[in-house]
């Protein structure tokens, strides 16, 4: 096989990684708030419910969940799945694996606000969404940046265990061309495109950070 | 200015307790407008717990609370005249509507020991958001002001500024020009100056004392025993929950009461 060839294929799985990076991302964002205030709630059954949720998702393997999500539909509720079910379960299993994860994120920064801001608001007469949106939420942003940008650096490299579920993104590419050529290059060539796309992740969050750091 | 019959704030034998901790045991306060009345005493002894209930951002136990005549919050047994007597454990304050409390709430603005701005805004956005954003006051109006406030807090070439970029004086200044910039008819404040270095104390006492000046009406806790001297109409000494001593500035630091002289004693020493 031509190395072009190679990097054609490579490049296609390369799309279907990124397009279970952005996906889980748009859907696990917001997803994580909602997750977080139900952690927040003072409804003792909604915050059980949540806390049980999160700490499910942070002390199973992905990989693992990934397979339930999977498997789920058709061994349990008997409903035939085919393999339009792949893609679809894997973007299911890791929006509510990262969601739980933001979802902490947020909480804590949330609770980082001083108590003193809140009361400030109050004083000047900003109702409870005032607050939240105009006051809270633009510090926490700034507050949680960095342990999100650690979450979604984990994310690009997390993209590959969809592999699990046969979904061709550029791991399973690298790993049938390693095989059936025994060579490294694939595997070379896939480890360059992970690390790029990561310094590129990298890039943007470090300028986030930097316009968030006006004050 | 209309002189209102009723006093600015009445609050009558207000009790607190924090889980079995009695704060306040049987405080009564009255603040005419236009009166500046300092509350001072020990520490712990609960001067910010009356402030936070008389601001709404604490509920009381039991008391009655109005403002200018209008009830915020009153003794159950006060209604139950029909009914059989209140059992001990059933004398609480009950508050009225929150919309009632919302308008009682524009009357009155709050500076605290921790100045409490918003980091992410300057200074002039401090200032403004809330006239602009929650009074629904006309923005070119409002931002006019804001200027002459910061002006008169000798902080004219500060609008454009974030607050980690000014001292402590300065920022404290700027929580007051916010207070003021609502056109509230009271301020309180909470130990304005205790967060700050003793040199930057008499900037944010300046501006304290200008606005006693324009007879603004002011209830003030405070460690400045000169300040209090100099700037209030009356002073009251809080001791363990208690209003010990009450009285014009003379009256209280010339109280032969013992509790007063000990603590006015321990203050020359520090
Ligand atoms: N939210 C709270 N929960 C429990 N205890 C509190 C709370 N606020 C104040 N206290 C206690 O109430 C007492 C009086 O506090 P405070 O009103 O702040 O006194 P001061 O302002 O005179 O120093 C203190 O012992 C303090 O620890
Ligand atoms: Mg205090």
């Amino acid at each position: 096989m031509a190395f072009s060839v190679m990097l054609t294929e490579l490049t296609q799985g390369f799309l279907i990684t990124i397009s279970i990076f952005a996906l889980t991302l748009l859907f696990s964002m917001p997803l994580g708030f909602i997750v977080a205030f139900g952690r927040m709630s003072k409804n003792r059954v909604i915050c059980g419910i949540t806390q049980f949720y999160i700490s499910v998702m942070r002390g199973t393997p992905l990989m693992l969940q990934l397979m339930v999500v999977f498997f789920f539909p058709g061994y349990v509720l008997h409903i035939p799945t085919g393999n339009g079910w792949r893609f679809p379960a894997i973007i299911l299993g890791f929006t509510i694996n990262y969601a739980a994860y933001f979802a902490e994120i947020y909480r804590s920064g949330i609770e980082a606000i001083p108590k003193g801001q809140y009361e400030a608001a109050k004083l000047l007469g900003y109702s409870k969404s005032q607050t939240f949106m105009k006051i809270v939420l633009p510090q926490v942003f700034k507050i949680i940046l960095p342990a999100v940008t650690n979450e979604v650096i984990t994310l690009v490299k997390d993209t590959s265990l969809a592999y699990t579920l046969s979904v061709i993104e550029m791991f399973s590419v690298a790993k049938q061309v390693a095989a059936a050529q025994t060579t490294m290059i694939p595997f070379a060539v896939a480890a360059l495109f992970y690390y790029v796309f990561n310094l590129l992740v990298s890039f943007v969050m470090n300028r986030l950070e930097k316009k968030m750091g006006y004050y | 200015m209309e002189r209102n019959e009723f006093p600015y704030l009445e609050m009558n034998h207000v009790k607190k307790s924090f889980e079995h901790l009695e704060v306040l045991k049987d405080i009564s306060l009255t603040v005419h407008q236009g009166e500046v009345v300092s509350i001072i005493g020990p520490s712990g002894s609960g001067k910010s717990t009356l402030l936070r209930c008389a601001t709404l951002l604490e509920t009381m136990d039991e008391g009655s609370l109005s403002y200018l005549g209008k009830t915020a919050a009153y003794m159950q047994k006060d209604l139950s005249a029909n009914k059989k007597p209140m059992s001990d454990t059933n004398r609480r304050s009950i508050y009225v509507k929150q919309g009632e409390l919302d308008k009682i709430k524009r009357s009155f603005g709050l500076v605290f020991q921790s100045f409490n701005l918003f980091p992410h805004y300057t200074v002039l956005k401090n200032l403004i958001d809330a006239p602009i954003h929650v009074q629904k006051r006309p923005k070119d109006e409002v931002i006019q002001e804001a200027h002459a406030l910061l002006e008169q807090m000798g902080l004219s070439d500060k609008a454009d500024y974030y607050p980690y970029q000014l001292s402590g004086g300065q920022q404290q200044r700027v929580a007051i020009a916010r207070a003021l910039a609502l056109k509230p008819e009271v301020l309180f404040f909470d130990e304005p100056t205790s967060a700050l270095d003793p040199e930057l104390t008499g900037e944010v006492l300046k501006v304290i004392k200008q606005l006693a000046e324009t007879h603004m009406t002011m209830i003030i806790v405070t460690h400045e025993m000169e300040f209090a001297r100099k700037v209030s109409d009356r002073i009251l000494f809080m001791d363990k929950g208690y209003v010990v001593v009450e009285g014009t500035p003379e009256e209280v630091f010339q109280s032969q009461n013992e509790r007063i002289r000990e603590f006015l004693g321990k203050l020359k020493k520090d």
